[in-house]
């Protein structure tokens, strides 16, 4: 291990520390640290605390998941942004890049209009995200004799402005007083309301799109050199892409479910861990992973504690990051070249 | 409002040449609306476009029968609560303020004589309605959609389309409701006043600040709003973690999904509301009872709120109230299990 890595792994675990920490520590519902320390000994030695019930959901139903949640959905958004990055050899790729989000916030958004409960808007918005990649990849095969990756690129785009598009039509045609706040909402990102059960079905996902990055950490450092280069090398691109997109979707579309649309994770986190670890992917993508988490996490928090009111996810990522972004451009102009 | 009788021959003249001919040829009137807009007015209003919900609902109450259509077509939940007559009244979209649906040419061929709109009387409104009275040559008319003037904006329009003797009474029903509760409600000693949170949204984690227009109703009946300690303001968005400090007594929603979910999910049954029961779904039919459209169907959720909030002081039967209100507001009496239907969360 290298010395930049071994700093990289210092400070994505200290990152990670004092998020947790901070966010456990931090909320709406006031609880000391001994009452936070004394709950969770209790838990763990099955004892009573003698607290109020409402003090243990608090931990484990409202603040535990929504900490898992914030830590799972950092680390897939920051995992699938540096893999596409990497991919599509481009620095400003982002994990919508193939009409992800746009699709899942169109299931999301239909479902609300449809006055559906939480489980199928969820439901509808993880297979609308996978549908619209399907749909963008399909439509790339179709289309021959380009460069792949950027027939790729502009069906993403073609696909996530129609769903924008029907996004759009939806809020119009929607009721103006319960769905449109509803629908609003949802787009502006939250994990306010995050549940055990939320995070229980998102985390698997989240778990096996990482795995075939890790597994092809490798190859994708390979792909990121062309694909002639990688054919002579002994990896076929057009496999190693087609996994990358499907376990890159998966684990995004899990996130966008159960959070709605949360931006800037996918595109900076990369960034900043780059700078830290080097565009080589095997060492890029363990503290991605790391970082995103720490990102989300600390955002969350902050959405959470900042005002008395929550702000929605996707706004304050924004807010965040736009000054984080433009520090780490002036700082690393030499990670691209 | 100031009503004026001013058929002036001279004002005839001057409109003649902006209007269409058939108004021209009619006596005209002059009045001023809510926005201190002078208005002239064919003297004989038949045919009346509302612009946004809360209007269609003001004028279906007052004059039903010159109500030329609705801005939003009515579910199946709905259709059984209003005439067959009125319910296929065509739809036109809504012409107020931000999201426009409808298309100005349609409304035109729909030939109203007035346009009418019932809400916020700010500059904007006020602007945008002098923009549409421009454009098509029809008279808009604003009327203020707050709780405090509801009497004097239902006055309004029954002088606007000649329906003075309905609107007299709707008013006045509007007057002893409001009046009415305000005093039973006053001698309500303030700490048996339940702490209230209203949870919308599917999750049930969006709720009203102070003030905002979806909480009016909570407000108005005496209850305390536990999301009002976060200031004023409109819709937010809240966690669990904050339901969970206020504890509520008791959670009105508006939402039937988290109507049905909160009763099983674990997490809100350490909430004293959820444990005692007292989670009371806002009947929505054929217009909402407590939050939008905001008009005067929020008068039957103010009986309704007094009924679920204070049992003890409110005790008397609400389907004689719901019965009267629908026969008077909608023209057609609820059948009884309509009524067990609108009042199936409402303990004996």
């Amino acid at each position: 291990m290298t010395r930049r890595a071994a700093l990289a792994t210092v400070l994505a675990g200290t990152a990670i520390l004092g998020a947790l920490l901070a966010a456990f520590a931090i909320g709406r519902y006031p609880i000391g640290p001994s009452d936070l320390a004394l709950v969770l000994w209790a838990k763990a030695t099955g004892t009573s605390h003698g607290l109020p019930p409402t003090v243990e959901t608090v931990i484990f139903g409202v603040r535990g998941p929504r900490v898992l949640g914030a830590l799972a959905i950092g680390a897939a958004l920051a995992a699938a942004g540096a893999a596409y990055q990497s991919l599509f050899r481009n620095p400003l790729v982002s994990p919508d890049i193939l009409g992800v989000s746009a699709g899942s916030a169109v299931g999301a958004v239909l479902g609300i209009f449809l006055s559906q409960p939480v489980v199928v808007i969820q439901a509808l918005a993880f297979v609308g995200g996978l549908a619209a990649v399907a749909l963008v990849y399909m439509v790339a095969n179709a289309v021959r004799g380009h460069d792949p990756l950027l027939v790729l690129v502009l069906a993403g785009v073609v696909i996530g402005a129609l769903g924008g598009a029907i996004i759009a039509l939806v809020k119009y045609l929607a009721d103006p007083y319960n769905q449109l706040p509803a629908i609003t909402f949802w787009l502006l990102g939250s994990l306010a309301a995050a549940t055990p059960g939320d995070v229980a079905t998102a985390m698997p996902a989240v778990l096996i799109g990482l795995l075939p990055l890790f597994l092809l950490r490798w190859r994708i450092n390979v792909l990121a050199l062309g694909d002639e280069e990688a054919r002579a090398l002994g990896v076929e691109a057009t496999v190693v892409r087609t996994v990358v997109i499907a376990a890159a979707t998966l684990m995004t579309a899990a996130a966008v479910s159960i959070a709605g649309i949360v931006g800037w994770v996918g595109l900076l986190v990369p960034h900043l861990a780059r700078l830290v670890a080097g565009p080589e992917f095997s060492r890029l993508l363990p503290t991605s992973v790391a970082f995103g988490s720490a990102f989300l996490l600390g955002v969350d928090t902050l959405a959470r504690s900042l005002a008395r009111i929550e702000i929605p996810l996707g706004v304050l990522t924004a807010f965040v990051g736009t000054p984080l972004f433009l520090w780490q451009l002036v700082v690393a102009r030499r990670s691209w070249q | 409002m100031t009503v004026h009788h001013a058929r002036r021959r001279a004002v005839a003249a001057l409109a003649g040449g902006l209007l269409s001919p058939r108004i021209a040829a009619q006596s005209l009137r002059e009045i001023r609306d809510a926005t201190g807009r002078r208005i002239t007015l064919p003297a004989q209003v038949k045919r009346v476009y509302a612009a946004g919900p809360p209007a269609s609902v003001l004028a279906f109450a007052v004059a039903p029968d010159k109500l030329i259509g609705w801005t939003t077509p009515f579910r199946d939940a709905e259709r059984p609560f209003v005439a067959t007559k009125y319910a296929d009244l065509p739809t036109l979209g809504r012409l107020t303020g931000r999201g426009n649906t409808a298309n100005v040419e349609v409304v035109l061929a729909a030939r109203p004589d007035v346009i009418v709109d019932y809400g916020a009387v700010t500059p904007t409104f006020a602007s945008l309605a002098e923009r549409v009275q421009q454009q098509t040559g029809i008279p808009y008319v604003l009327l203020d959609g707050s709780f405090d003037r509801m009497a004097e904006s239902i006055r309004a329009f029954g002088e606007i389309a000649g329906e003075r003797a309905r609107a007299a009474d709707l008013a006045r029903y509007a007057e002893e409701t409001i009046g009415g509760i305000t005093r039973r409600v006053a001698s309500i000693a303030r700490e048996r006043r339940p702490r209230v949170y209203y949870g919308r949204g599917p999750r049930g984690l969006d709720t009203g600040l102070a003030g905002s227009i979806n909480v009016e109703s909570i407000e108005r009946v005496g209850a305390v709003n536990v999301a009002a300690e976060l200031g004023t303001g409109g819709l937010v968005q809240v966690s669990l973690e904050q339901v969970l400090r206020w504890d509520p007594d008791v959670i009105v929603t508006t939402d039937p999904n988290f109507n049905a979910s909160v009763r099983r999910d674990p997490l809100w049954q350490g909430i004293s509301a959820v444990k005692a029961g007292r989670i009371h779904l806002a009947p929505a039919v054929p217009f909402g009872w407590v939050d939008f459209p905001p008009s005067v169907n929020r008068l039957i959720g103010l009986h309704w709120l007094t009924r679920v909030l204070y049992p003890d002081v409110f005790a008397e039967d609400l389907r004689p109230k719901v019965r009267d209100y629908y026969v008077r507001f909608y023209h057609q009496a609820p059948t009884e299990a309509q009524l067990d239907a609108l009042l199936a969360g409402v303990p004996r």
